[in-house]
Parts: C-alpha cells; sequence; structure tokens
C-alpha cells in the first residue's frame, strides 16, 4: 500500500534576512499510512512547522522527495487540511462564511456551501453561533471554527500546527476528544505537531521525535494505546507512563541541545 | 463607626452571596442608564456653555472695541449674514444652490480618489514589481503641496466642476492609497496561507482576504480623506468658480466682508459635521467585524 504522505530524505532551506542560509530540515525520512494518526514531538524551532508546510505545499523542499499518495507535492495539493496554530480564520467573515469558504473557492454555489457548513458547524456544536464574527467567541470556539473550516473540504490529509496550545488545559482535553471523534467519523491521516509528549502519545497512533534543528527524525514510536480514548484519562493507564518514559528518554536530549543552544545564542 | 455595626456590616457582606431571596441585589443595568443619562446631559451642558462663552467673548471684545470689527467681524454680523444669505439669497444665487455645489464636488473628489486610490494601492501592495518601479513617483508626487495641482486643473479643465472633482480626488487620492498599500502588505500570512489551503484562487486572494483586510485601514483614513476632499473643493473654488462656498468667501474677502467670511466658513463647518456622521456610520458598516478601530497610517 502507498503511504498517504511519505518524504524522503527532505532538506529545506531558508535565506535568512541578513543573506546568510539557515538549514531548517536536513534529510528527513517520513512514512503516515492512511487513516493514521501521527503526532510530531521535538524542541522549539526543530522545523516541525516547516514539515507541515512542506507537505501541504505551501513551501517547496530544497532537495528530496515530498509525496501524497504517491504523487509528488507540486504546489498546494487538494484533499490537504491545515490548521493553523495562530487563529487563521478570516476575521471579516462571519462563522458561517468561514466555514462556507472552502466549498464556494472550490465552485459550490453559495446555497449549497452555507447548507454543508451549517451542517459542520453543528458537528463541532457551534450551532446558534452562525452569524457571529470572530472577535465574539472564545478561543476555543474560534478553534472549532478552523476545524470546521478545514473538515468541510473532507480532506485526507490534515496537518494541525500546535492548533491547541493557546488553549486552557480544560478547553485542551475537551478539544482533543472531540478531534479524535471527527478523525475517527473521516478516514483522513493526520500530521499533529506540537511539543507537548503527553499530547501526543494521548491522540496518536505513532509518534515522531525529531532532532534539535537542523531536524530530522530521530525515532518513531507506535502507541498501542485502545480506541476510542478519553484523552482526560489515558494518561493515568500504566502503559501511557511506560510509553511516555520511553519517548521523553529520546526526546529529553534533544530538548537539552536545543535549550543550551538557546542559552548561548542568548549570552552571545 | 462602633464596632457592633461593623460587625452587622461584616455579616450582611457575608451572608450576600446566598441570593437575591435575602437582600436583593441593585438593578446594575438601570444604574448604568441613570449614570450614562446624566453624564450625556452634562456634556451637552459643557458644550453649550463653552459656545455661549466664545461666542460671547467674541461679540463682547468687538462691541467694546478691543478687536477690530472691520477685521475680525462678531457674531451677530455672521448671523445677520446667514439671515440675509437665506432669506434674500447670496450675490452667488440662492445659498442652497452654493452648499450643494460644494457638496457636489467634494463627494465626487471623495469617490473618485478613493476608488483610485484602492485600486492602485491594492495592486501595488500585491505586486513588488509594480512597487519598486512606481515607489518613487508616488513618494515624489506626495512629497508637492498637492492644492496646487488646482491652479493647474483651473486651466486645463475650466471653471466647472470637473477641475474641483480632479483637486478634491487629488488630495484624497494619497491618504487612500497609502492605506490601502500599507493594509495589503500588513495581512496576516496565516489568512493567505489558510485561504490557498482551502482553495482560494489568485482573483478570490484578492476580493476576500486582501481588500477586506486592507478596508480596515482604509476606512480608517476615510475622515482625514473626507476632510481633504472639502479642502480640495473649497481650493479648487478660490482657484475660480461661478458657485460654491469657496467661491462666496472667495467673493467676501474681496468686499473686505468679513461677516461673510466667517458665514461661508460657518457653513462648511456644518457641512464637515454632517458628513462626519455620515462617514463614522459607513466606517461602522464596513468594519463592523472588529471590536475597535484600527488607528491609520500617518504619511
Amino acid at each position: 500500500m502507498t503511504p498517504a504522505i511519505e518524504l524522503r530524505g527532505v532538506t529545506k532551506r531558508f535565506l535568512t534576512p541578513s543573506g546568510g542560509i539557515y538549514t531548517a530540515l536536513r534529510d528527513l525520512d517520513m512514512a503516515v499510512e492512511p487513516g493514521e494518526f501521527c503526532a510530531v514531538v521535538g524542541p522549539t524551532g526543530c522545523g516541525k512547522s516547516t514539515t507541515l508546510a512542506l507537505i501541504s505545499g505551501l513551501e517547496p523542499a530544497s532537495e528530496g522527495e515530498v509525496e501524497v499518495f504517491g504523487k509528488p507535492v507540486k504546489g498546494i495539493a487538494d484533499g490537504i487540511g491545515y490548521v493553523f496554530q495562530a487563529d487563521a480564520v478570516f476575521p471579516w467573515k462571519t462563522v458561517l462564511e468561514n466555514v462556507a469558504a472552502g466549498p464556494r473557492y472550490r465552485g459550490a454555489s453559495n446555497r449549497e456551501a452555507r447548507e454543508k457548513a451549517r451542517d459542520w458547524i453543528s458537528r463541532v456544536g457551534l450551532s446558534g453561533f452562525e452569524d457571529r464574527y470572530p472577535y465574539q467567541l472564545s478561543g476555543g470556539m474560534r478553534k472549532r471554527v478552523a476545524l470546521a473550516q478545514s473538515l468541510i473540504n473532507g480532506p485526507r490529509i490534515l496537518l494541525m500546527d500546535e492548533p491547541f496550545s493557546a488553549l486552557d488545559v480544560q478547553t485542551r482535553s475537551l478539544m482533543e476528544n472531540e478531534l479524535l471523534a471527527l478523525w475517527a467519523a473521516s478516514s483522513a491521516s493526520v500530521v499533529f505537531v506540537t511539543h507537548d509528549l503527553e499530547e501526543a502519545i494521548s491522540l496518536s497512533d505513532r509518534v515522531f521525535v525529531m532532532t534539535a534543528g537542523p531536524g530530522t527524525v530521530k525515532s518513531n514510536y507506535k502507541v498501542d494505546l485502545p480506541r476510542p480514548r478519553n484523552v482526560a484519562e489515558i494518561r493515568f493507564q500504566p502503559h501511557f507512563a511506560e510509553i511516555y518514559e520511553e519517548i521523553w528518554k529520546d526526546l529529553k536530549d534533544e530538548v537539552l541541545v536545543s535549550y543550551e543552544r538557546q542559552k548561548r545564542s542568548g549570552a552571545a | 463607626m462602633n464596632v457592633r455595626s461593623a460587625a452587622a456590616r461584616l455579616s450582611v457582606r457575608m451572608h450576600a452571596p446566598t441570593g437575591p431571596a435575602e437582600r436583593p441585589l441593585p438593578d446594575l443595568a438601570a444604574r448604568r442608564k441613570r449614570y450614562a443619562q446624566r453624564r450625556r446631559l452634562s456634556v451637552a451642558g459643557l458644550r453649550l456653555m463653552l459656545g455661549v462663552t466664545i461666542l460671547g467673548l467674541w461679540e463682547l471684545t468687538t462691541r467694546l472695541g478691543w478687536v477690530d470689527v472691520f477685521f475680525w467681524s462678531q457674531p451677530t454680523a455672521v448671523a445677520a449674514k446667514l439671515w440675509i444669505w437665506v432669506t434674500q439669497g447670496t450675490d452667488l444665487g440662492p445659498i442652497q444652490d452654493q452648499v450643494l455645489v460644494t457638496m457636489e464636488e467634494t463627494v465626487g473628489g471623495f469617490i473618485v480618489g478613493s476608488i483610485l486610490g484602492i485600486i492602485f494601492g491594492v495592486a501595488l501592495g500585491r505586486s513588488a514589481l509594480l512597487s519598486d518601479v512606481l515607489g518613487p513617483y508616488i513618494k515624489g508626487a506626495n512629497a508637492i503641496p498637492r492644492v496646487v495641482v488646482g491652479a493647474l486643473f483651473a486651466v486645463a479643465l475650466g471653471l466647472d466642476i470637473r477641475s474641483k472633482i480632479a483637486t478634491a480626488a487629488v488630495l484624497v487620492f494619497f491618504v487612500v492609497f497609502f492605506n490601502a498599500f500599507q493594509g495589503v502588505r500588513e495581512v496576516d500570512r496565516n489568512l493567505i496561507a489558510n485561504a490557498r489551503i482551502l482553495g482560494a484562487g489568485d482573483r478570490q486572494l484578492t476580493t476576500e482576504i486582501l481588500i477586506p483586510s486592507a478596508l480596515s485601514w482604509i476606512a480608517a483614513s476615510l475622515h482625514t480623506s473626507f476632510g481633504l476632499a472639502l479642502v480640495g473643493a473649497v481650493v479648487g473654488e478660490l482657484f475660480g468658480a461661478t458657485q460654491g462656498l469657496g467661491e462666496l468667501i472667495y467673493a467676501a474677502k474681496n468686499n473686505f466682508d468679513t461677516a461673510g467670511v466667517f458665514a461661508g466658513m460657518a457653513l462648511l463647518a456644518a457641512m464637515a459635521l454632517v458628513a462626519e456622521a455620515l462617514i463614522t456610520a459607513l466606517e461602522n458598516r464596513l468594519i463592523k467585524w472588529r471590536p475597535q478601530a484600527v488607528t491609520e497610517a500617518r504619511i
């Protein structure tokens, strides 16, 4: 079976404003199966977000191959959903218009798009808020809008860049459970970037650990916890602690390297 | 205050949260409404007092001969002049015609200048090549004291409404242009990425992301640009016209009629205040999606 996402020997360099070259990713290999929920963890600045940008086609790779369902990525492909870390819902559109944007951009009629949007708004539990503007919503509600906005297009791949990092702990675990329910109802593969190892384990089937930048995949771990899961409770299972410990041993070194580097560049 | 009453107050406070049955909550909404009403009244009162004081001092000093009436006129003379204009018309014709002409020129210039400003601002904001090529020219043109183009238009376009609209449009253009340009440049990169992932093409990106984002900047500049449109219209009339408030003021000045100058100014101020209210309404419509207005770009 062809993997949903495959990155082979991918390197990504950026030009810095001062004219230097910054290598964000180096020789990265990664494969995600169809329908698999993967989490990517790693220290700050290891290129987690860059990985997502490459898969989505927002950025081209400098070297190596990026393939989605066996086809090389050239520009933004169909069938991809992307939930950004910062708020990326359109502030001048109401909830309904925001969620209806995707189908409209893809050629659906206004009526069709709105009908579909209403359905998705109720699926993420925002019925009654269709006519609100984003500034009138809480952070958690805006994330729901962003989720509905992405999922309405029926993506086969959902990329999520620390989507819940700005939420308070309670809202966060509620959103995580809802995300799992929505994902279970779809057949999408998910790549979920986070710096929180607990979140990574409780959500995913597989955890990729990245090295301190320039990032590459250091190791990957299968998470064989049973589904359906309750994110708020699964961390009390003894097996969860075992997995956590195993991955943390691996991750810890990278975090320390990254931390030392930051300290040094801060002192310089 | 003795100890017992303090204790009593304390116990009341401790029991208060158990429910409204024990102690009715104060009606906060009514209290706030009363307070707002009182505040509105006191603001209106103070405003009136300030106006009366200024006009009174003006009248008094000119009557006492401390200030020369010939040069500075006086409120009663200005009022009399306005009354004559309203009842008998001006030298140029009925007063409402003069107001209307200036209004037409202002609104015309405002619309033409805004549309051109938005088109150029968005185009240059989108294209780095265009903004690099045209940038110095626009900055240079902006550095010229722009009211002087009124003289050029008076010659080239004649004494009718077109030259005033052109002058007003030039003044409006730069304000709107810079705000639209800035607005497009400041668009959140995440929003663009999100729209592209959701499937937006180039045109949808412009109409659904760039222009709405720039609109909040443009809306913030509307107050300034409408004021400048009025300046453009009046300056255009000063350079040569047959009708309008600017021409009326110009004619009064030539007759050493300072009351006429002040009367014209009063009408312009009234017009500007009405327009201000309309623009505030327009602004609220344009940016109803955001809690507070952005501050406009300074040129």
